[in-house]
């Protein structure tokens, strides 16, 4: 048996003439929390559904708790839960009746059933509601309860497909404070996300650009791949800042966040000074020049940037 | 197959049909409704013909005669009409189909010579109905004696043949009362089952497509037969409640004699029901929206049912080309199998042909419906 949980080699994935994932190749140890990284259309879906064996692929193999899941799908799906980014239970039963279905058809015996229920709807803060309809939850909620029938058969691995989009920052603290733990028992974890904040909390990412594994590593070492410094400059005219930092030499590039503009420059000692001096110049308000650790949000950008001007 | 996750499969379905009260009250209330429209809207009993009389003589024995058809609930007497003019305007106005005219020797005929005849003109421009009041007249006359001749002349249509010197008597079984109802309203049964059957399992699994729980769904470990199965069962029982209403109101409101055995009705309609069930659950195992499966299921039985199965039109009649697609159609073998099992009180024994048929039909469309499903999202 391999040690990896998952081993995706050459996977390949064509709707008509668009190919969404193209010779995606990755291994998943067991127990880490694995991210699938990439904007909308990186394909993250499609992998995650052909993992799950919900999709078959064109090409590729891909080894899911040491079984064949292209050869053979339904060998894989007792051993692992899947959790589509649309909500997939049903809005008209109750979160207990939900919960029941699913541990039913995985033959959970009840005693199981109850306990596991209990302390998983305990984790989420969810046990005041388990009388209420699905389709009556808060997005976070339905969230919450996907996930707790998901890992109500108790799986080796979980595959989550965007969970936390469009969920508010309180369940989705729940919905993190779960994946850690089950780490902690050993569960492998794949995740697909949007959001770069949350791909930071994972062991290892894959950077997924038009269905190509841009880059895999750590969040720290993917961070330390990315040459050069990041600037932070807060201030009030941040597009006004961002258009004259942007034609300043030695700027790879210019991104928008929050309240200021994250500047990624070949050298910081030497291009601080010049920027404030540029600034200052264009009669720009700004909270003084400081570098920053890069998100992976600017390592994305950065990333993706460097390989399309090496294209 | 694990009976585990069918029984899931049917609490859960269960639990999603009650909750849907608005299409539950409506699966509950449709075969009532159908039932009772196509029940009274087909009849094909050609009553109370409008007729005019036009005695000539006005004796006691002519208007004895005329009131035979008063009396007669075939026809009923429009006008009391004193000249051939008045009796052309009255059918060429429509006011009367036939009119009996009595000859001014009428009685003095039939006292002379033991014989005599009256004259029936008809408006043949429908030659059916024409053809069914020359018969009802025929009746009516002879009724009132054997010595009088119906001579007929038509108008406005083919020639009505005149009446041949010896008659034929038929003498009916079954439904001696030949009322049209009696073998219309099995075939009602028949018809209103195929349509409110293949409708309550064609949108199972479209709903599924449509709702996004398919994709969870395909991602367990449930078997294509397991879904079937539980997603077939709660239907099953709504689809038998719906027979019993049809069948109940056959008998009991429209009349029909009822000879057969309550257990061969109920193995039929099993049967039955178990096709028309797997033909709607495989048209939404095929039809991934709602609306395009149920329009489909529509189409595949209520056109078979109404036009091929012998319900509207009579199979032996049917053009030699067609004839034998007839076969093909589930619903030609459950209406037979009813109109037998009503009015002639067949057995088992005596339906093994349409049993057999029904039940080779429920396995293959079964197999065919549990292999159509994929459990893939391609």
């Amino acid at each position: 048996m391999s040690e990896s949980a998952i081993e995706v080699a050459g996977l390949t994935k064509s709707f008509g003439s668009v190919t969404a994932v193209d010779h995606l190749s990755f291994s998943v140890d067991r127990g880490e929390i694995f991210g699938l990284v990439g904007p909308d259309g990186a394909g993250k879906t499609t992998t995650v559904r052909m993992i799950a064996g919900v999709m078959r692929p064109d090409a590729g193999t891909i080894m899911v708790d040491g079984v064949d899941v292209v050869t053979d799908p339904e060998a894989v799906k007792p051993r692992v839960s899947y959790m589509p980014q649309r909500f997939g239970l049903y809005e008209d039963l109750t979160v207990d009746e939900n919960i029941r279905f699913y541990a039913e058809i995985f033959e959970i015996p009840r005693k199981l059933r109850i306990e596991r229920a209990e302390r998983l709807l305990a984790a989420s803060n969810m046990l005041q509601f388990r009388q209420r309809l699905a389709g009556q939850l808060s997005g976070g909620m339905k969230q919450k309860l996907g996930l707790t029938c998901a890992l109500i058969h108790a799986p080796r691995a979980v595959l989550l497909d965007e969970p936390t989009t469009g969920v508010d920052p309180v369940s989705r603290r729940d919905f993190w404070r779960i994946l850690f733990g089950l780490r902690a028992d050993g569960v492998t974890i794949l995740i697909s996300t949007a959001y770069l904040d949350e791909a930071e909390r994972c062991s290892r990412l894959a950077l997924l650009n038009e269905g190509r594994v841009l880059h895999c590593d750590t969040p720290a070492s993917l961070k330390a791949k990315m040459p050069g410094a990041m600037l932070a400059v807060i201030s009030p005219s941040m597009r006004d800042a961002r258009d004259l930092v942007a034609k300043l030499p030695g700027v790879e590039n210019v991104l928008l966040v929050g309240d200021g503009i994250h500047i990624h420059v070949d050298d910081a000692a030497r291009r601080i000074p010049e920027l404030t001096a540029a600034l200052n110049a264009a009669g720009i308000v700004f909270e003084p020049v400081r570098q920053v650790i890069p998100s992976v949000e600017d390592l994305f950008v950065s990333l993706t940037e460097r390989e399309e001007k090496a294209a | 197959m694990k009976l585990r996750r069918v029984r899931a499969v049917v609490v859960k379905e269960g639990l999603q049909i009650w909750r849907d009260r608005r299409s539950l009250i409506i699966a509950l209330l449709m075969p009532f409704m159908q039932m009772l429209l196509l029940g009274y809207g087909v009849n094909l009993d050609i009553k109370h013909v409008a007729v005019c009389t036009f005695d000539r003589e006005n004796s006691q024995t002519s208007q004895s005669l005329l009131k035979h058809f008063q009396a007669s609930s075939y026809f009923a007497v429009k006008h009391v009409l004193d000249s051939y003019k008045s009796v052309t305007t009255a059918l060429d106005r429509g006011d009367c189909v036939i009119t009996i005219v009595i000859p001014p020797d009428f009685s003095e005929r039939l006292r002379d010579s033991g014989q005599s005849s009256i004259q029936a003109i008809l408006d043949a421009t429908d030659d059916n109905t024409a053809a069914v009041a020359t018969g009802y007249a025929q009746s009516v006359v002879s009724g009132f004696s054997d010595e009088v001749q119906l001579q007929f002349s038509g108008i406005g249509g083919a020639s009505v043949a005149a009446a041949a010197p010896l008659s034929l008597e038929a003498r009916v079984w079954y439904n001696e009362d030949l009322d049209s109802r009696n073998f219309i309203i099995p075939g009602v049964v028949a018809v209103v089952m195929a349509l409110v059957g293949s409708q309550l399992t064609s949108l199972t699994i479209s709903r599924e497509w449509e709702r996004g729980t398919m994709e969870l769904l395909v991602s367990t470990p449930i078997t294509s037969m397991e879904l079937m199965i539980g997603k077939l069962l709660p239907y099953f029982a709504i689809g038998m409640l719906d027979a019993t209403f049809c069948l109940g109101i056959a008998v009991w409101w429209f009349g029909v004699p009822f000879r057969g055995s309550l257990a061969t009705l109920t193995l039929v309609t099993v049967l039955f029901l178990i096709v028309v069930l797997s033909i709607g659950y495989l048209v939404s195992v095929t039809i991934r929206t709602q609306l395009g499966a149920s329009q489909i299921a529509l189409i595949l039985t209520m056109l078979p049912t109404m036009m091929l199965s012998g319900y509207t039109f009579p199979i032996d009649q049917m053009p030699d080309f067609i004839r034998p697609v007839t076969y093909l159609v589930y619903s030609r073998y459950y209406l037979t199998a009813l109109k037998s099992i009503f009015l002639k009180g067949s057995g088992v024994v005596d339906l093994w042909f349409p049993i057999l048929i029904m039940l080779l039909y429920a396995a293959a469309v079964g197999t065919w419906a549990a292999r159509a499903f994929r459990k893939s999202l391609d």
